[in-house]
């Protein structure tokens, strides 16, 4: 790989196409993510960012298309198997087992050591959300929103991955939760963690992301920079709530 | 004083066995959301393979508990097996091919439990070194039962360190909750989901194994099993360890005391202590309302499409042919016949509540059978004209989907399963066990048609016109307003309410009416045999009814009659095998795995599949 000068993308997407029932969802969606790098999807409501990521983790079955991860074919795969290979999924439901520990959630997310992604312990995620730390024995379920968004992250990355997909992180948290939430995505940056997200809300994005793709009735419309997305009004107006 | 403390010793002592049995099926059901019928038959297992194990070595105290423990291990297995060969096929399959699936392996079970440890009632030794009795204020309590008062707590202590202290537990009360997150957070369901289900099946067959010394197993145990776990887990509450201990103790005392007060009707006592708590906590003493939500369904259903002009000539076709049938002059065939048209009112009456009505009864025997011994009773205690002591049976019935359909349609999904399951035991119970009254297993004779009904030929004319003009009413209703409605509460109970149908009520009116039309089957059915038997209100009959349904197809009107008759036809032919039960069993696995849109369901597929085709 390293011969040929470039590296090969961490992962790419290419023509996934998706079904729920008859109604066509994803119509070839097609994307790459290069190592590290911090990638978004932007889309309104209903445009098909949360299928897109749930069909990469397996958690939705593409009808059609290929994903590739690490060198692996990974499309139709179980969601622990794509886990394993490395792929942490953060819904944006948070999915929190409310009725276990803030301890026991994040023991149910743990997996070995990965080689070539960060390792993360339990301490280290409590260095990361200093809140969290306070909790340790406080149940899912009796943790405010915006903790439990920060458990959701700990929890999957205890799975030591090499790149996580967030769900639109930023959903339904007050302005200064928000502004963590941004923190907490440049420090995994900073050890190495590929990113993909899921935005409607650009200010956010603008904050955190390197790149972005713009999704819109299960297509991809737009795809470049931060820089140039905020240069292109008309991309912005076309597809984005403002 | 001394008395009553032994009697609520020997309600803690079956207390434990219960709580193990009812301690597995629910933590089956919180990972695998599947309601395993078969429990008993573990249960079953675990006694019968512990019996083999001490009554052939000399263990000696400890051997005892080894061999118990081993008994255990080896059900455990045995539901490995299970899991692996026939659930793992069926975990997206709908709850009633789950339940179905499950009550074949039953089946299978009790007929190898036949042929391995034939048709007595094997009581084991005594445990060696607990086989005598303690003196407690004066009354003589056996060792045996105090050693089974300690074992269930140190069960439930031992489950709690499990689920709280292991990754192992804390994985599966995670599944319990959300397996596909877990799923998505590295975990291997298909590991996960086979370890529970050794987990659960072991502890049946511990409670099995460590029944032995107090009370003989027999071939009736896995039904009269688990029917009391689903008692003791719908009032403890589904996914509740220790609610299922509160219930099993609580079930269990009730019994102890109630055998002081009313010897013959325990089970009535049970009935109404359950009832009371589930008008009071429809979720059970500890359980989760969410448990009993209706979860997110399959697809909606395509509608019923009216007769088109092809099938209403099939149907008047089969009714000429019908009325044809004495011509031929063949007495057995009328006979046959008879029992195909009253199996016909009974499978679409059960169809009737759950197709259109999404309700999923495993206990619509119990109608039939209210039916069947409402008539003879009638006739024989009271002297009543055949005319009305049809008209009894059918109000009998319809009283008791009354009472029970109230609770029933509390519930859906597999809760409201189990409960229509339960409460058709008990009342196979109380005929089974009120001799004095219903005859007991000796059942009523001498219920025969009035005089003018009395011929073959007439007999077998009122039975079609009957069964036919019920059959169409109900089929009519389906396409009038109450059989919208019923459809509306099914496919999406909130919009329903939405628009103003009182789901829970309408869902109530027609659990009532299939318990009639059920109940007229029964009546009838009993002045054609011109007797009733307990069996007739058996899970066993229950099951039947759903089979004829499900070889029929659920999503079709006229499957109902067509399984009915299919089904009638068949076992008449293999009733006549020794192993009959086991090919039943293994025909339901089939139908279930290969061919689960039923017959006319696939010959609709076929005819539709053909006129697409150029
Ligand atoms: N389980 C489902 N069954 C049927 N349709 C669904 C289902 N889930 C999503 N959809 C539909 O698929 C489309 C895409 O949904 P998706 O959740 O991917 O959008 P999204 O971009 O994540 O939107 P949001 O910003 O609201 O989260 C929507 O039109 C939605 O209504
Ligand atoms: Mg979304």
């Amino acid at each position: 790989m390293a011969e040929t000068g470039t590296d090969p993308p961490l992962l790419s997407v290419e023509g996934l196409h998706s079904y729920y029932g008859r109604a066509h969802i994803l119509s070839g969606v097609s994307l790459s993510v290069a190592r590290g790098e911090v990638v978004v999807l932007l889309g309104r409501n209903g445009a098909g960012k949360t299928t897109t990521l749930k069909c990469i983790m397996g958690l939705v079955r593409p009808a059609e298309g290929r994903i590739r991860f690490q060198d692996e074919d990974i499309a139709g795969a179980a969601p622990y198997a794509v886990c394993r290979a490395g792929l942490a999924y953060v819904p944006e439901d948070r999915r929190i087992f409310t009725e276990l520990t803030v301890m026991e959630n994040l023991e149910v997310g743990r997996q070995k050591p990965r080689a070539g992604a960060p390792e993360w312990t339990p301490d280290r995620l409590f260095a990361l959300f200093p809140n969290l730390a306070e909790m340790r024995n406080r149940l899912g379920g009796r943790m405010s929103g915006g903790e439990q968004q920060m458990l959701t992250i700990a929890r999957s990355l205890m799975g030591n991955p090499s790149a996580i997909l967030l769900d639109e992180p930023s959903e339904g948290l007050a302005p200064v939760i928000v502004e963590q939430m941004a923190q907490t995505v440049r420090e995994l940056k900073a050890e190495g963690l590929t990113v993909i997200l899921s935005e409607q809300n650009l200010h956010f994005a603008n904050h955190v992301s390197d790149r972005a793709y713009i999704i819109e009735k299960g297509q991809i419309r737009y795809e470049g920079t931060m820089a140039a997305l905020a240069a292109d009004e008309d991309v912005r107006a076309a597809y984005l709530t403002v | 004083m001394g008395f009553y403390f032994t009697q609520f010793l020997t309600g803690l002592a079956s207390a434990s066995s219960l709580f193990l049995v009812a301690a597995g099926l629910s933590i089956i059901f919180g990972v695998t959301r599947i309601v395993n019928l078969a429990h008993g038959s573990f249960y079953m297992l675990g006694a019968y393979i512990a019996y083999s194990i001490v009554t052939s070595i000399d263990v000696g105290p400890v051997g005892f508990w080894l061999a118990v423990l081993a008994a255990a291990v080896a059900v455990g297995l045995i539901g490995v097996a299970v899991e692996m060969l026939l659930l793992r096929r069926i975990y997206h399959a709908p709850e009633m091919f789950q339940l179905l699936a499950t009550f074949g392996v039953v089946l299978v079970v009790q007929d190898a439990a036949l042929a391995i440890w034939g048709p007595a009632d094997k009581l084991g030794p005594r445990a060696p070194g607990l086989d005598g009795a303690v003196r407690i204020f004066g009354e003589l309590v056996p060792q045996y039962d105090l050693a089974m008062i300690v074992l269930g707590p140190l069960v439930l202590g031992a489950i709690w360190l499990l689920f709280h202290k292991t990754r192992w537990g804390t994985l599966v009360r995670a599944a319990t909750q959300d397996r596909q997150m877990l799923g998505a957070l590295g975990a291997n369901q298909k590991v996960l989901f086979t370890s529970v289900f050794f987990a659960g099946a072991a502890l049946a067959g511990l409670g099995g194994a460590a029944q032995v010394p107090r009370e003989a197993v027999s071939l009736f145990t896995d039904l009269n099993i688990i029917a009391e776990a689903f008692v003791i887990v719908v009032v403890g509450g589904m996914g509740s360890i220790l609610g299922a201990f509160l219930a099993a103790v609580l079930i269990s005392e009730l019994n102890a005391f109630g055998i002081l007060i009313f010897p013959q009707i325990t089970l009535v006592l049970m009935f109404l202590v359950m009832a009371v708590i589930l008008v009071v906590r429809p979720w059970g003493l500890l359980g989760r309302p969410e448990f009993i939500a209706r979860g997110p369904g399959e697809m909606p259903e395509a509608p019923y499409r009216p007769a088109d002009g092809r099938l209403k000539l099939l149907g008047l076709a089969a009714l000429l042919l019908l009325v044809a049938v004495p011509l031929a002059g063949d007495d057995f065939l009328m006979v046959l016949m008879v029992d195909v048209l009253l199996l016909a009112l009974f499978a679409t009456s059960l169809h009737f509540i759950m197709g259109p009505g999404g309700m999923v009864s495993f206990g619509h025997a119990a109608y039939f059978g209210l039916g069947a011994y409402g008539a003879a009773m009638l006739t024989k205690l009271l002297d009543t004209p055949m005319e009305l002591a049809v008209a009894g049976g059918i109000a009998a019935a319809a009283a008791g989907a009354v009472v029970f359909g109230w609770f029933c349609v509390r519930l859906s999904g597999v809760y409201f399963a189990m409960l229509t399951l339960a409460f058709a035991q008990i009342g196979w119970s109380v005929v089974f066990q009120w001799g004095d009254v219903t005859g007991g297993d000796d059942g009523i004779l001498n219920v025969w048609p009035a005089a003018w009904a009395s011929s073959r030929i007439v007999f077998y004319y009122l039975t079609l016109a009957l069964c036919t003009g019920a059959i169409l009413f109900m089929r009519h209703l389906l396409y009038a307003p109450f059989g919208y409605g019923l459809r509306a509460g099914r496919d999406s109970p909130l919009r329903a309410e939405a628009i103003g149908i009182d789901v829970r009520m309408r869902q109530w009116h027609g659990f009532i009416l299939a318990g009639a039309m059920s109940g007229l089957a029964g009546s009838l059915y009993a002045f054609s045999k011109g007797s009733v038997f307990p069996d007739i209100m058996a899970i066993p009959q229950s099951i039947d009814g759903l089979m004829m349904v499900l070889l029929g197809g659920v999503k079709t009107l006229s499957g109902p009659y067509v399984g009915a008759a299919a089904f009638h036809l068949l076992e008449d032919q293999i009733s006549r095998l020794e192993f009959w039960r086991a090919i039943l069993g293994v025909t339901i696995l089939f139908l279930v795995i290969v061919f689960p849109q039923g017959l006319v369901g696939f010959l609709r597929q076929r005819l539709s599949r053909d006129e697409a085709a150029p």
